[in-house]
C-alpha cells in the first residue's frame, strides 16, 4: 500500500513537471499578451514528433535532443510572426478561432507528415534501468531522469523571471501591460521572447516524455485541457501559481485515480465503489478546479479575473 | 428625500491614500458641491458611495439604511444613483434605449421573455420625460456611439434621472461641455434642484457657486472645509489650498 | 438593434425585420430540399440535412449567448452530449416518446448549466473560456467512464423516438421535418428573448457592465439565466441528433465539437440569430465538400478558418456586407 502511494506520488511528480512546462509559457502568453492559444497543445505534440524524427535520424536520443530545440525556436517563431503577431489586438473569439485553426492545420499536416501510427523513441542508454526505491520497489531512472530535468528548468525559469531584465519586464507586463510599453519597451520584440520562449517550453516536454509514450496526434489534446486547467488553478500569468498547479493537478489525477475507489471502498460495497471511482477519478481534477475557483475566481495567485 | 451620511470613509491604492477620513452630512433636498484640485479624489470618493468601489473603513448612510456594505446595483435600487465622470453608456443602443433601460430596471420584472420590450409605452414615455429634462429629446433615437460629446454628459443625467434616485450623485457632469451648452445645462441642473438631494463634482466654479446650497472642500481626499459657498470663497485655507489660482483665471 | 419609437405602435413600425426574412427565406429552403433531393434521387441528403438542422440549433443557442451575451462558452457540446445521452437512457427504460426525452434533455443541460455556469460566470475573458473547455471536459470524461452507456465506444439505439404514440420519426423525411419545426419554433422563441426586457438586459451587459450595475441591475443572475437558456436549446438539439443518427457516443461532446460550434455562430454572423443557421449549413456542406476531395479536409478547414480570422474579421455577413450584399447593422 505504501510502495504504491509512493509510486504514484513520484508518477504524479513526474507529470505535474511536464504539466509544468508546458503551463509555464501558456500562462506567460495569457497574462502579458492576453492571448488565448488553443494551439499550445500541438506545440508539445510537434517536440515529440521532432525528436522522434532526429532521433531516427541521427541514431541518437541526444543528438535529437540537441537537433529539436533549435527546432523548436524556429517553430515558435515562425508561428509567432505569421499567426500569433496578427491576434495580439483581436477579440478572445477571433484568437480561438485562429488558434482552433492551427490545432486543425499542425494535427492533420502531422499525420499527412508521419502517418497514423504511432512512433515511439529510444531511451537514451545510461538512463534505461531502474533503481531500488524502498523494499522490493523500483523506479524507472528516466523518470527520475525527467523530474530533475524539469525541476532544473524550473529554477532556471524562477531565476530568470525573478532576477534578470526580462524577467521584470515579464513580471511587469503580466500584472500591468501598459507600464511596460510605457518603459519604451519594444513590445513586439518582447512579445516574440515570450511566445518563443512558452513554444520551446512546450517542445521540450514533448522531447522529454517522447521515450516513455508512443507519440501519436492525439497527445496535445489530452494534455492541452490539463494545461489550461493548471492555468486557472494557478492564476494567469503567475509562474509560481503554474508550478504548484501542476503539481497539484498531477498528482491528485494520479493518485486520486488509484487511491479514490480504494477510499470509496471503506464506506461503499466494492462494486459500487469501482463504478463509481471509474466514474469520478477522470472528472477529480475539474472538481478541483470548480472548488478553487469557487473561492477564488483568478486561481491561486492571480491577480485579474 | 432621503439624506447622505457618510462618517469616517478611507480608500488607499496601494501607499497612496486617496480618501482621509472623510465625514459628510447632506441634508435631504440639499444640493452639495464638491470641489477640489485634480486629483484630490473626488472620483474616488463618488465611487466609494456608489458602492462601485469598496472601502477600507467607514460607513455610508441613506436616509436610515446602512448601505456600507451593499453592492452597486442594491444601492441603485434603494434610490442612490450616480452619473459617470467618464461617459459610461450603452453605445449600441439609442439614446432612448438606454434610458428606458434605467427605467426598466427599477420598474417591474427584467424576467419578461417574450413581450417586445420596444413596444412598452409606459417605459418610452418616462424614459423621454428625463431625455427631456436633460435637454436630449431630440436625439431619442440616434444610437449613443454617434451622439456628440455634449450630449453623451446629457445622457449620463438622464440615465440617472430615469432610476428615480432620492440622492444623485453627478460626477463633472459639465466635464468639456463650454460655452452656451454650459450655461443651457446649468439650467437644466436648476430645475431640478430641490426634487432630490444631490452630490454635484465640478471644476467649473460658475456652476458650482450658482446651484450650491453649500459646498465642500476635498484635498489630497480630506474635506479641508465645507460651507455655504460665499464662506468658502472668503475661507483663506481654501483659497490657498485651491481656489486661488481658479479665482485668477475666472477674473 | 431593431427601429424603435417612442410612440411605437405595431402600425409603424416594420412588418418583419431584415433577420427575420432572412430566417424565413433560410426556412423555405430548408423545407424544399427534401422533395428536391428525391427528385434527384439522392434521399441521403435528408439524413445530412437532419444532422444540419440539429447542428443549427446549437449554433443558434449558442449565439444567443455568445453573440447577445458576450459569453464565448467552449463547453457547449457537453449539452449536445447530454441531449443525446437523454435519449439513450430513457430509451433503456422504455421512454421513448420524444417530449419526454426533451424535457429530460433540458433538465440535465440546465442543471449542469446552472453548476457550471455559476461557478465561470464569477471570471471573464480568458479566464471564462478555459473554464467552460474544462467543464465541458468534465463532462466528456464523465461519459467515456459510463460503462453502462458503452463508455468511449457509446451505444446504438434501437429505435427511434415517437412523437405522442406515433412513429413519425421512423423515415427519414418524417424526422428531418420534425426537426425542421423545432429549428422555426426555438428560432421564433429566441428571437423574442432577444426583443424582450430580459434580451435588452442581456444585451446590455454585452455593451457595458458597469453602466447597468450603476442602473441598479445584477448582471451575474441575467447572465446565468441566459447560460441555462441556451444549454437547454442546445440539448434539444443532441435529441434530435441522437435519432439522426441512432447512435449515441461521447464523440458528440469533444471540445473539437465545441469549437465547431463557435466557428458555425462566427462563420453566420455573432449576434444575429439566423446567421448562426447559415453558418451552420455553410461550415457542415464545407465539410463535406472537402471531404470529397481529400481525406485530409481538416488541413484545408484550418487554413480556411485562419485566413477567415486574418483577413474577414466579421465571418461570412463581414464579407457580404463589405460587397453589399447584405445591409449593415448596429
Ligand atoms: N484604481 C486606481 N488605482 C490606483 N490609483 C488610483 C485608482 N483610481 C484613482 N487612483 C489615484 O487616486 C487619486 C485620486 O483619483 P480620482 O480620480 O479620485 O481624482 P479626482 O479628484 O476625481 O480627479 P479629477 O479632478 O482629475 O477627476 C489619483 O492620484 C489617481 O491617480
Ligand atoms: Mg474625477
Amino acid at each position: 500500500m505504501m510502495n504504491l502511494f509512493v509510486l504514484q506520488l513520484l508518477n504524479g511528480v513526474q507529470l505535474g513537471v511536464l504539466l509544468f512546462l508546458i503551463a509555464a509559457g501558456l500562462t506567460l502568453v495569457f497574462g502579458i499578451m492576453d492571448v488565448i492559444n488553443l494551439a499550445h497543445g500541438v506545440l508539445y505534440m510537434v517536440g515529440a514528433y521532432l525528436i522522434a524524427t532526429f532521433a531516427a535520424a541521427t541514431g541518437s536520443f541526444w543528438w535529437g535532443l540537441l537537433l529539436t530545440l533549435p527546432a523548436a525556436v524556429v517553430v515558435g517563431l515562425v508561428v509567432e510572426f505569421v499567426v500569433m503577431r496578427r491576434l495580439y489586438a483581436r477579440s478572445h473569439l477571433d484568437q480561438v478561432l485562429a488558434t482552433f485553426g492551427l490545432v486543425m492545420i499542425a494535427n492533420e499536416a502531422v499525420k499527412m507528415i508521419w502517418g497514423t501510427s504511432p512512433l515511439s523513441v529510444p531511451m537514451p542508454e545510461i538512463f534505461s534501468g531502474s533503481v531500488p526505491l524502498m523494499g522490493p520497489l523500483k523506479y524507472p531512472v528516466y523518470r527520475i531522469v525527467i523530474i530533475a530535468a524539469g525541476l532544473a528548468v524550473a529554477l532556471g525559469l524562477f531565476v530568470m523571471v525573478n532576477y534578470t531584465r526580462v524577467g521584470m519586464l515579464l513580471r511587469a507586463g503580466a500584472t500591468n501591460r501598459d507600464t511596460v510599453s510605457a518603459l519604451g519597451v519594444d513590445i513586439n520584440r518582447l512579445f516574440a521572447i515570450v511566445f518563443t520562449l512558452g513554444a520551446v517550453l512546450a517542445c521540450l516536454a514533448g522531447a522529454m516524455v517522447a521515450p516513455i509514450l508512443s507519440v501519436d496526434t492525439g497527445m496535445g489534446e489530452s494534455v492541452l485541457i490539463l494545461t489550461f486547467v493548471v492555468v486557472v488553478i494557478g492564476g494567469i500569468g503567475s509562474i509560481k501559481g503554474a508550478f504548484l498547479g501542476a503539481l497539484l493537478v498531477a498528482t491528485v489525477d494520479t493518485i486520486g485515480g488509484v487511491f479514490g475507489p480504494i477510499w470509496l471502498r471503506s464506506f461503499l460495497d466494492p462494486s459500487a465503489a469501482g463504478q463509481m471511482g471509474r466514474v469520478l477519478a477522470p472528472m477529480l481534477v475539474y472538481i478541483l478546479m470548480a472548488v478553487i475557483l469557487f473561492a477564488k475566481p483568478a486561481g491561486l495567485f492571480g491577480r485579474r479575473a | 428625500m432621503t439624506s447622505l451620511t457618510v462618517t469616517g470613509l478611507n480608500k488607499s491604492f496601494g501607499a497612496l491614500k486617496v480618501t482621509d477620513d472623510v465625514s459628510l452630512s447632506v441634508e435631504p433636498g440639499e444640493f452639495h458641491a464638491i470641489i477640489g484640485p485634480n486629483g484630490a479624489g473626488k472620483t474616488t470618493l463618488i465611487s466609494q458611495l456608489s458602492g462601485q468601489l469598496r472601502s477600507d473603513s467607514g460607513a455610508v448612510r441613506l436616509g436610515d439604511h446602512d448601505v456600507s456594505r451593499l453592492s452597486m446595483p442594491e444601492r441603485v435600487r434603494l434610490g442612490l444613483a450616480r452619473s459617470f465622470q467618464i461617459t459610461s453608456v450603452l453605445p449600441g443602443f439609442t439614446a432612448l434605449e438606454n434610458v428606458a433601460l434605467a427605467v426598466q430596471a427599477r420598474d417591474g420584472s427584467s424576467y419578461r421573455f417574450f413581450g417586445r420590450v420596444s413596444d412598452e409605452s409606459p417605459l418610452n414615455g418616462e424614459a423621454m420625460t428625463a431625455l427631456r429634462e436633460a435637454g436630449l429629446d431630440r436625439r431619442a433615437h440616434v444610437l449613443a456611439k454617434s451622439l456628440s460629446h455634449g450630449e453623451h454628459r446629457r445622457l449620463e443625467l438622464a440615465i440617472a434621472l430615469a432610476t428615480r434616485p432620492k440622492v444623485l450623485l453627478l460626477d463633472e457632469p459639465l466635464a468639456g461641455v463650454g460655452g452656451e451648452d454650459a450655461e443651457a445645462f446649468i439650467e437644466n441642473l436648476r430645475k431640478l434642484k430641490g426634487r432630490f438631494t444631490m452630490v454635484l463634482i465640478e471644476h467649473d466654479m460658475d456652476a458650482v457657486f450658482a446651484l450650491a446650497d453649500r459646498v465642500s472642500v476635498l484635498v489630497y481626499g480630506r474635506i479641508i472645509a465645507t460651507g455655504a459657498p460665499e464662506e468658502i470663497r472668503n475661507d483663506p485655507e481654501v483659497r490657498a489650498a485651491y481656489l486661488g489660482e481658479e479665482e485668477g483665471e475666472a477674473a | 438593434m431593431t427601429e424603435l419609437t417612442a410612440t411605437a405602435t405595431p402600425a409603424n413600425r416594420p412588418a418583419l425585420s431584415g433577420r427575420v426574412k432572412a430566417a424565413l427565406v433560410l426556412f423555405v429552403l430548408f423545407a424544399l430540399m427534401p422533395p428536391v433531393a428525391s427528385a434527384l434521387d439522392d434521399p441521403f441528403y435528408v439524413l445530412i440535412g437532419t444532422r444540419i438542422i440539429a447542428y443549427a440549433i446549437a449554433a443558434m443557442a449558442l449565439d444567443l449567448i455568445l453573440g447577445y451575451g458576450a459569453m464565448v462558452s467552449f463547453g457547449h457540446a457537453a449539452y449536445l452530449g447530454f441531449g443525446t445521452y437523454a435519449v439513450a437512457i430513457l430509451s433503456r427504460h422504455g421512454i421513448n416518446d420524444l417530449f419526454l426525452q426533451i424535457v429530460f434533455a433540458m433538465g440535465i443541460s440546465a442543471v449542469f448549466a446552472f453548476v457550471t455556469g455559476a461557478i465561470s460566470l464569477r471570471t471573464r475573458g480568458v479566464y471564462f473560456i478555459m473554464i467552460t473547455l474544462a467543464f465541458g471536459q468534465m463532462a466528456f470524461f464523465f461519459f467515456i467512464s459510463l460503462s453502462a452507456y458503452g463508455g468511449d465506444d457509446g451505444v446504438a439505439l434501437a429505435q427511434r423516438s415517437t412523437v405522442l404514440g406515433m412513429d413519425l420519426l421512423e423515415t427519414n423525411f418524417g424526422l428531418y421535418y420534425v426537426s425542421l419545426a423545432l429549428l422555426i419554433g426555438l428560432f421564433f422563441l429566441c428571437h423574442r428573448i432577444v426583443g424582450s426586457r430580459f434580451g435588452r438586459v442581456l444585451t446590455g451587459v454585452r455593451e457595458n457592465p458597469t453602466r447597468m450595475e450603476a442602473i441598479g441591475f445584477s448582471p451575474f443572475r441575467y447572465q446565468l439565466t441566459a447560460f441555462i437558456i441556451s444549454g437547454c436549446i442546445t440539448g434539444v438539439a443532441g435529441v434530435i441528433l441522437a435519432n439522426q443518427a441512432q447512435f449515441v457516443s461521447p464523440a458528440f461532446m469533444s471540445w473539437h465539437k465545441s469549437g465547431e460550434l463557435i466557428v458555425m455562430v462566427v462563420l453566420g454572423g455573432v449576434g444575429t440569430l439566423a446567421g448562426p443557421i447559415a453558418g451552420a449549413v455553410a461550415a457542415l456542406m464545407l465539410e463535406e465538400w472537402l471531404g470529397h476531395f481529400s481525406d485530409n479536409w481538416k488541413l484545408y478547414f484550418g487554413i480556411f478558418l485562419v485566413l477567415m480570422v486574418l483577413f474577414s474579421p466579421h465571418g461570412i455577413t463581414g464579407v457580404l456586407r463589405k460587397m453589399g450584399l447584405v445591409r449593415g447593422q448596429e
